[in-house]
């Protein structure tokens, strides 16, 4: 492959890092929902500049379907739950944002790190294509833990899945892609009916162990 | 060999079709006894599979190691469907189930088994993967099938964090097909289990390796091993019973079945790191873990939900140790614990049906008001606890006496960790079982068959296992290596 090639596609993963940043410090919810609706948008462009240079007609099947599930309907029906549930002011964060970006800055690092050191025999594209995909499961993870609204979270899952696509096209070959997405977007539109039917605002979890125990069932006795 | 005699399709179609015609039938009645009837057929299509030749290519695999769990799998899937007609037929007197619920209860439990059954057979990692998302999924629903804030939770908890931990196992079949396709090449070839072992020796280790943490971090949410685990108890104390029985017996068990297909994979490179460590330390911190955390226990469910996840442990930590005898002890325990624990689920249905409530404090004096079932009770939890003459006391021991001749030091928190739970599981069975009753005495008019089936077979296995079930697991475990 030659170097424009592969550099065209780091620069498109790496956008996808650099939006996952971005979704970290969003302070609005449907500032939130229009990032990771970029983000889905950058991931159809990584998707699509893969199909075009490993030749591999499957992967525009992918694309079509994360353009259609993640950048328009899941973002539509994302904003209206926020507005209908009245969670669009502020996203109530477990950690403040400066923690969180470092911590998401020591993250890139150790995927870096992690990936580029065990696959230095591998061919450069898939390595720091994984490298970059890896970086974006564990930012998408710490949005997830940071983060307590029940939106957030599944727009955190989103990203993570957004991330295993992105390193599963960079496998050279790799069968089942089509089967794997559309297998995640059943899951994803599961969570999205989910919220909007039972109205779940916040991750039930409290600081206030009483309210847990009541959760559970196990005050008293 | 003719598609609709072959019992490979036959375990895969049958809980299709019945999926897709419970799903279209109105009567409850009716439907509860063709899912009786679906699942007993594929229990005897999969003792089927001991006759046909192993087929070591295609889709689909069939080798000594997927049959024992096959075979486990349906058979409590079929134990468990007696004990549901009995149950969900309740849940639809007191209303807390409508007839179009029960209808969406039963398809779901057909796509449960038959994800549950591809997941077992596969032979693309890739396609295993999905099998088990499906089998995740459908357990979600039925974990908050009755909509109570509580369930809800449940739901949404098991679905975060099994979505992120099927989401990190997928990460790591990614990373095994990179490591795979320099060797063998593009293509379904590259996921496939007995073209990767075939090749594995020339695979890149470090990739393996970092591959097997993210799949074992996977697949380990999915087994409940701590740190992991948090969905497990509030999944079993909020869902339906049976499902209960089947999470702990059986999708515990497949999640597990995925971890150590890789782990031969792993072993089988040599060069790569020796999975054992990093699973016996999940399988010590579960034990350990659950064990203290049986102490604080106030609801029936939660306790032996928690009970599961220390023996998930104690089996990870089998299988972590390796080698024939800790694996057989492994195979065995596994088994074991999926009867006992769905027959202990079983009379915990029963239990709470009769009392009206879930909390151990407001049930007492079983062995008093309701001989048969106090007393099955008693038995399930001795059972459970491993002591003789049961099956689990025989694993347990070899669990145990394999880990004192190899490593001495590690066989100290596993004992005490077996020992702590068995004082909390008594503990709690004391206020059970004896004393006076408390709470309602209605008689139960349920069937005892099941729980009384299982029983027997632990309680046999405790005392004499036959020749050919034990060369079949000693021929498993040679292959778990």
């Amino acid at each position: 492959m030659d170097s424009f090639a592969l550099d065209v596609s780091h620069l498109l993963a790496g956008s996808l890092v650099l939006l996952s940043f971005m979704m970290l410090y969003q302070a609005r919810m449907l500032g939130l929902v229009n990032v990771f609706a970029l983000h889905a948008i950058a991931l159809v462009l990584a998707i699509l500049w893969q199909a075009y240079t490993q030749n591999r007609p499957t992967l525009f099947v992918t694309a079509t379907i994360a353009m259609i599930m993640k950048a328009v309907v899941i973002p539509i029906a994302l904003r209206r739950i926020v507005i209908q549930l009245g969670v669009h002011r502020t996203i109530e964060t477990v950690v403040g944002i400066g923690p969180t970006m470092l911590a998401g800055i020591a993250l890139v690092a150790l995927s870096m790190v992690v990936m580029l050191g065990v696959t230095s025999e591998s061919d450069p594209l898939a390595r720091e294509d994984l490298a970059l995909a890896l970086s974006v499961v564990l930012l998408g993870l710490l949005m997830m833990v940071s983060r307590r609204n029940a939106v957030t979270q599944v727009i955190g899952f989103m990203s993570i899945e957004n991330g295993l696509i992105l390193a599963a096209a960079g496998a050279k070959g790799m069968p089942l892609i089509v089967e794997i997405s559309v297998a995640f977007s059943v899951l994803v539109a599961f969570i999205v009916i989910g919220i909007f039917l039972f109205r779940i605002r916040e991750r039930f979890d409290t600081v206030d162990v009483q309210a847990l125990d009541r959760f559970r069932g196990e005050r008293g006795g | 060999m003719n598609l609709v005699l072959d019992p490979v399709m036959l375990v895969l179609i049958i809980p299709a079709v019945a999926a897709a015609v419970l799903a279209l039938l109105p009567t409850y009645t009716l439907a509860a006894r063709i899912n009786v009837g679906a699942t007993f057929l594929t229990f005897v299509s999969a003792l089927g599979l001991f006759f046909i030749p192993e087929r070591p290519d295609g889709l689909l695999l069939i080798d000594d190691l997927n049959i024992v769990f096959i075979v486990l799998t349906t058979f409590v899937g079929f134990t468990t469907s007696i004990f549901s007609s009995g149950y969900i037929a309740h849940e639809l007197e007191v209303g807390r189930l409508t007839p179009l619920y029960l209808r969406f209860y039963h398809a779901m439990y057909q796509i449960l088994m038959f994800g549950m059954n591809l997941a077992l057979i596969a032979n693309i990692t890739g396609l295993m993967w999905v099998a088990i998302e499906l089998a995740t999924l459908t357990t979600v629903l039925m974990v908050g099938i009755y909509r109570t804030p509580e369930a809800l939770e449940a739901a949404w908890k098991y679905f975060i964090l099994g979505s992120v931990g099927i989401g990190l196992a997928l990460f790591g079949t990614i990373l095994v097909y990179v490591a795979a396709q320099p060797v063998i090449g593009e293509g379904l070839d590259a996921m496939r289990w007995t073209v990767l072992l075939a090749n594995v020796a020339q695979f890149d280790p470090s990739l393996l390796n970092v591959a097997f943490i993210f799949l074992l971090l996977g697949y380990g949410t999915k087994v409940g091993l701590a740190p992991l685990h948090a969905w497990l108890p509030d999944a079993h104390a909020e869902g339906p019973t049976p499902i209960s029985a089947v999470l702990s017996g059986l999708l515990l068990n497949v999640a597990l079945y995925a971890v150590l297909r890789f782990k031969i994979l792993l072993a089988a490179n040599g060069q790569a790191i020796t999975p054992g460590p990093l699973m016996v330390a999940m399988g010590l911190t579960s034990l350990v873990f659950a064990s203290f955390m049986l102490y604080r226990r106030r609801d029936i469910k939660r306790l032996f939900a928690y009970s599961s996840i220390e023996h998930m442990g104690i089996i990870a930590f089998a299988f972590g140790m390796g080698g024939p005898l800790a694996n057989f002890a492994g195979l065995l325990h596994m088994t074991m614990h999926s009867l006992t624990k769905s027959a202990i689920f079983f009379s915990i249905g029963h239990i709470t049906r009769i009392k009206n409530t879930q909390r151990i404090a407001d049930i007492g004096g079983l062995t008093e008001s309701h001989p048969t079932l106090g007393w099955a009770l008693v038995v399930g939890v001795v059972a459970i606890a491993g002591l003789p003459p049961f099956g689990i006391f025989t694993s347990e021991f070899l669990v145990i006496s394999s880990t004192f001749s190899r490593e001495p030091l590690l066989a100290i928190p596993l004992v005490l960790g077996i020992l702590v739970a068995v004082g909390a599981l008594f503990m709690r069975l004391n206020g059970l079982a004896f004393g006076e009753p408390i709470g309602p005495v209605t008689p139960n008019r349920m069937s005892y068959l099941p729980m009384f089936a299982h029983f027997l077979l632990v309680l046999i296995a405790g005392i004499y296992l036959p020749a050919p079930i034990v060369a079949w697991f000693q021929n498993v475990a040679g292959m778990l290596g």
